[in-house]
């Protein structure tokens, strides 16, 4: 039999309606699948996001998905890297307000804004607004 | 609070033995607070302000020199970027604003308008050799009709900025009620008031330290792209008779000015070509201004802080561009920048377009250079038009054209 098994990366946006109910542990539970919550928190505009590593059956983590999307979760694949060219940025935080995760933050008293990859779900709204192109997706 | 302190010579005179007194109009604040107007007004003399940001309305004019044979230049593109050129023989003027011939604009929305005229200021400003492409039509004194070539803005004649606005005296919050997200010159808003857009140095902009214009006038010199600039006008929509606070603070967009500076000595540091998603190009750059404390009115007004700087919210996606004067409420910049503001109930994260760190540093720097005696005063030749002078924005009045005497497109 071939082996159909692997993993896969993807954001989950849990609108408000739904962020509060247990959805996530029915992808263990109806479909078999394993998973690993890489970066979880809540945006300003009080939305969840999740960035997920889905592991087992692809036919599975297909159908587990579909579940989610069917209960109002936003699906969308972790495709890219983002990354700061620092010598670009002059710290007007343009980017800071729209960042949904908070890895771009205004650093007090200094208003310097820093950059944190590791928060960075790579929903590029930096990348669309940076007026410097200091902000970049790594494809 | 009339009595006189000291006057421009004075205070040059200090400059130059190395004696003067300089405070940002950061430190000012609470340097106020803790020891009061009268006395803080007596020990400083010079308040320096900052600000650093997108400053549409702004370019420069360059001298190329003459060519052999000479050519009188009808039309002229710098990287691209179309440079007017009906002034003279060889002088153009390179807005920050204008596009490269080629962008795709809008067609695509929202644009990404990656290279233009403040990309130009900004590569000329750094040393970078510029590609010149020009055209005329020859004439029987200048008959030469094509030019291309680089240049490079050590060999050109004159290099200058000229902004017609710049320092806008505080400015509208912009939000967006629709449902999807716009592309505007205060960022990108996303929808149902996701985040605010917002622009101004508050406490350390010039124009609010100063609100009625009784120190910055014509011919004030000040720091400009890190270079030496003066104010030359009266910006373009100066609007002094608007809504003040109680301390004279504009509640709104006031007061501007158009300032004018030797490009040669200016640095990339503080002249950024940018790039607004959706709305075009421009440059950011930082400007600032000196106040020499010449009265206790002066240092009081200087002494203003983010919390008494309030500016009013607008949506932007119906209120401004159809222009109907709805303000949702007003927030104060303190406020502004902790980072969130509540409108009707909703906590909405804020996004500055202009630079805090950057404005500081403004301040910061023109503080170091009349410190070490780099930098002294200069005297006003006139007045910037205050809140009696009747000066006004004006709407534009549009009237009925016919047919027959339309010749645009
Ligand atoms: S792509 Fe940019 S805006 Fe989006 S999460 Fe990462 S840093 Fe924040
Ligand atoms: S928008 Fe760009 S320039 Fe402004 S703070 Fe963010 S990365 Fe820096």
């Amino acid at each position: 039999m071939m082996n159909n098994n692997g993993s896969k990366k993807v954001v989950l946006r849990f609108p408000q309606e739904v962020a509060d109910r247990p959805i996530v542990c029915e992808l263990a539970l109806r479909f078999g699948l394993r998973f690993n919550i890489l970066r979880a928190s809540i945006s300003p505009h009080r939305e969840g996001i999740m960035v997920m590593e889905l592991i087992g059956n692809r036919d599975k983590q297909e159908e587990g998905l579909e579940f989610l999307r069917e209960k109002g979760v936003f699906v969308e694949p972790l495709s890219q890297d983002i990354r700061m060219v620092e010598e670009r940025c002059y710290h007007c935080g343009t980017c800071v307000g729209l960042c949904p995760t908070g890895a771009l933050s205004m650093e007090r008293p200094s208003f310097l804004v820093r950059y944190d990859p590791a928060k960075c779900i790579a929903c590029e709204l930096c990348v669309l607004a940076c007026p410097t192109h200091a902000m970049e997706a790594l494809l | 609070m009339g009595t006189k302190l000291r006057t421009y010579e004075e205070i040059n005179e200090k400059i130059k033995k190395g004696q003067v007194v300089v405070v940002t109009a950061e430190e000012v604040v609470d340097l106020v607070r803790e020891k009061g107007v009268e006395r803080v007004a007596r020990e400083v003399d010079v308040v320096t302000t900052g600000t650093f940001g997108i400053m549409c309305s702004s370019g420069a004019f360059l001298n190329i020199g003459h060519t052999k044979p000479r050519m009188k230049i009808h039309e002229a593109y710098l990287n691209g970027v179309m440079a007017y050129a009906g002034l003279a023989a060889v002088d153009l003027y390179i807005g920050a604003t204008q596009p490269a011939k080629d962008d795709p604009l809008n067609k695509v929305h929202p644009g990404e308008f990656r290279y233009g005229g403040g990309h130009v200021i900004q590569d000329l400003v750094a040393g970078k050799d510029v590609l010149l492409e020009a055209y005329a039509y020859g004439t029987d004194c200048y008959p030469r009709k094509k030019l291309v070539t680089w240049i490079n803005i050590r060999d050109l004649n004159e290099a200058y900025l000229f902004n017609p606005r710049n320092a806008y005296q505080n400015y509208n919050v912009a939000v967006n009620l629709s449902d999807k997200t716009i592309y505007t010159y205060l960022g990108v808003l996303l929808p149902r008031m996701g985040n605010a857009g917002y622009s101004s140095a508050g406490q350390l902009s010039p124009l609010l330290n100063d609100p009625y214009y009784r120190v910055i006038g014509i011919g004030t010199k000040i720091f400009l792209g890190g270079g030496i600039g003066y104010v030359a006008w009266q910006g373009t929509q100066h609007n002094p008779a608007v809504e003040r606070t109680e301390r004279g603070i504009p509640k709104g967009g006031a007061g501007t000015i158009a300032v004018i500076g030797d490009l040669k000595g200016m640095s990339p540091h503080w002249l950024w070509g940018v790039s607004i998603r959706g709305y075009g190009c421009s440059l950011a750059l930082g400007l600032g201004i000196p106040i020499p404390i010449l009265d206790e009115e002066t240092l009081y007004y200087c002494s203003v802080s983010d919390e008494e700087i309030l500016a009013p919210v607008v949506d932007y996606s119906h209120a401004y561009p159809y222009g109907t004067g709805e303000i949702l409420g007003y927030v104060s910049y303190a406020e502004l920048r902790s980072g969130k503001i509540t409108i009707g109930g909703k906590e909405v994260p804020t996004s500055p377009m202009s630079s805090y760190s950057k404005a500081r540093e403004v301040a910061l720097t023109l503080k170091k250079w009349i410190q070490e005696g780099k930098f002294t005063l200069t005297q006003p030749v006139a007045q910037l038009p205050g809140v009696e002078s009747g000066v006004r924005f004006k709407n534009l009045v549009e009237r009925p054209v016919e047919a027959s005497v339309i010749i645009g497109r």
